[in-house]
């Protein structure tokens, strides 16, 4: 796995599909060394400076400002087209295949502007994995969902073991340990989705981006959900989006309150985000006045 | 219409509507009729003057003969040259189609922008608009010769034949795979996008597999079109039955053939009288050409169904 560079020296034949990626690797080493500095206990993985998301000519974020700590959860809220999935899918460069998206501002990634001319989104892609709102396995079986991203890395040693490890930590082994080639397709609607949660730590990222992982579940299946996150913030850094206040709650560090327009309102600690607000505005969408 | 009732009027046109109603229903019901009636039809006379033929040869010698020489004697009614050189057709056809669809199904569908598509997609469609005659002029009077430059092809050959019918086929490929494709959901992508697959990973990893069920039909329709297509083959290739063997495998290509469809294009237009066993003849291939494509559609179906299982 390419673990030391997101630039285009990717190993892979078949990096030059994408059109971004760098014509001279060693050319910007310089100017970004500076967020890795802070070696404290919060360490920051993901940063934005002046980040604008436009869509065409819509503006869907305006001027985020946002360090995101490593080995935590980091929730976002807000109500319905803030923005919050156009903030995660920035940070895997996901908007690189909507067309009409244009990014301006900086996001760093480990220090690097993730939208330097150098930085292969592939090779960042593998390095952050995203887990949608709505569960969607590949129609192949459930082995191969898991073992998809090893095997597009390159990195299939122990692929048994590995399928194994993942499918224990999003809690579905002992649902399928007897049935790991039937079709992914046949799973319910809670296993689908902690099937992609699998799936996506099966190449074990750095980071682990959710938009509202949960929204399709019952609550069973959103607290075995929930559980799950707790346990991989132990080693990643997650970033979720969620419409559910007490899940924000229960499960964040940090939480960044976006608000209509694409703004980042409110971000600092879940404790005082909710009980404490410096905002009237968020106080008022946290106590449901509003949206 | 009748009504009597004091009361409010429930009655509207219900009499009248339902008559029409039936009657609409009786004119969808004889033209489902005729179609089928139609069909048992036909496959009722192949089998009539069928049965009448292997009364005069018996299957044995039609199926396992290896010389068709219905014209000329002595007289010998072998089917397996016909065979034999309709599925070279097939399969040199299909070897040119079936990657090459695929491939034009994978760039309009993952790769061209919504501009290059609106204009590849109804240019490709075209090509399958064209008269088939046409196609075979093309192979006879264009391919050959440009062959002709480094391989030593006759002036009718397999392979003028072959490259024409792939030609032909190639629409009916690209565009019921694109259409497949088309509608692999687009969360499928991002799925495989964010687990950092490349562009051309997705396509084939992750596109192509779930459109699977979609782009074995389109083979499948592609084979039996080239299995049963006539006048190309018969300008291209000529008309000469040739039994394939392992001898003549590597030159046969090069050289004048003849398919099953085109012989009975012969035995048809030739001045045969209805009695004669050379006539009927074109009623014991067409019965075998019918049998090789019916099972090869109950295949398909079967293939398409399992694989349609699989994807929701
Ligand atoms: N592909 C796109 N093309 C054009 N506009 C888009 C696109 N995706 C999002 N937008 C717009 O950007 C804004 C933010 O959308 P986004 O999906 O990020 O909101 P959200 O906060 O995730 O909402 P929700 O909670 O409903 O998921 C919205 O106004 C939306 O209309
Ligand atoms: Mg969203």
């Amino acid at each position: 796995m390419s673990q030391e560079t997101i630039s285009g020296t990717d190993p892979s034949p078949d990096a030059d599909d994408e059109s971004l990626i760098s014509p001279s690797p060693g050319a910007d080493a310089v100017g970004h060394e500076r967020t890795t500095g802070e070696q404290s206990e919060t360490r920051t993985v993901v940063e934005t400076q002046a980040l604008d998301v436009y869509y065409g000519e819509e503006r869907a974020l305006q001027e985020i400002d946002i360090e995101i700590p490593a080995e935590k959860v980091t929730a976002i809220i807000g109500p319905s087209g803030c923005g919050k999935s156009t903030f995660l899918r920035c940070i895997n460069r996901m908007n690189d295949l909507v067309d009409s998206a244009r990014v301006e501002g900086e996001l760093l990634f480990e220090g690097k502007n993730v939208y330097d001319a150098d930085v292969d989104p592939v090779a960042l892609r593998r390095r952050i994995g995203m887990v949608f709102q709505a569960p969607n396995p590949f129609p192949k079986s459930i082995y191969d969902n898991v073992a998809y991203g090893l095997r597009v890395q390159d990195d299939t040693e122990n692929l048994d073991e590995r399928v194994e490890t993942a499918l224990r930590r999003a809690a579905l082994w002992d649902e399928v340990n007897d049935r790991l080639d039937e079709s992914a397709l046949d799973l319910s609607g809670g296993q689908q989705q902690r099937l992609c949660i699998a799936r996506a730590i099966a190449p074990d990222p750095d980071v682990l981006l959710m938009d509202e992982p949960a929204s399709a579940l019952d609550p069973v299946a959103t607290s075995q959900i929930e559980d799950l996150i707790e346990e991989l913030a132990q080693d990643y850094t997650v970033v979720i989006v969620t419409h559910n206040m007490q899940q924000a709650a229960r499960i964040s560090d940090k939480t960044a309150v976006f608000l209509t327009g694409g703004e980042l309102v409110e971000f600092d600690d879940t404790g005082v985000v909710f009980e404490n607000p410096e905002h009237q505005r968020v106080e008022d969408y946290i106590t449901g006045k509003f949206g | 219409m009748s009504r009597e009732s004091t009361h409010v009027d429930l009655t509207g046109d219900a009499v009248s509507r339902s008559a029409k109603e039936r009657g609409v229903w009786l004119l969808l019901l004889t033209c489902a009729a005729l179609s089928v009636f139609v069909t048992f039809g036909i496959i009722g006379t192949l089998l009539f003057d069928a049965i009448d033929f292997f009364t005069e040869v018996s299957p044995v010698a039609f199926f396992t003969g290896t010389d068709w020489s219905p014209a000329i004697k002595p007289y010998s009614f072998g089917v397996l040259p016909l065979v034999t050189n309709t599925l070279l057709v097939t399969v040199l056809s299909a070897l040119i189609a079936l990657p090459l669809g695929v491939a034009s199904a994978i760039y309009l569908s993952e790769y061209a922008s919504d501009r290059v598509r609106s204009v590849l997609k109804p240019g490709l469609e075209v090509l399958a608009g064209i008269p088939t005659v046409v196609y075979g002029y093309f192979g006879l009077v264009y391919i050959t010769p440009a062959l002709d430059v480094v391989l030593p092809v006759s002036t009718f050959n397999a392979l003028s034949a072959s490259i024409v019918v792939g030609i032909m086929i190639i629409p009916m490929v690209s565009s019921i795979s694109e259409d497949a494709m088309s509608s692999v959901p687009d969360s499928l992508r991002e799925a495989g996008y964010g687990l950092g697959a490349t562009k051309f990973e997705v396509s084939t990893g992750v596109v192509v597999p779930a459109a699977a069920s979609g782009i074995v039909s389109s083979f499948v329709l592609a084979l039996s079109r080239a299995i049963g297509e006539t006048m190309a083959v018969v300008v291209a290739a000529g008309q000469s039955p040739t039994m394939i063997t392992a001898s003549n495998v590597d030159t046969v290509l090069f050289n004048s053939i003849q398919t099953m469809t085109s012989a009975m294009i012969e035995l048809g237009v030739s001045d045969l009288s209805g009695g004669t066993t050379a006539y009927k003849a074109l009623f014991a291939i067409g019965l075998t050409l019918f049998s090789i494509t019916f099972v090869m559609n109950l295949i398909s179906t079967l293939v398409a169904r399992r694989f349609q299982e699989e994807y929701q």
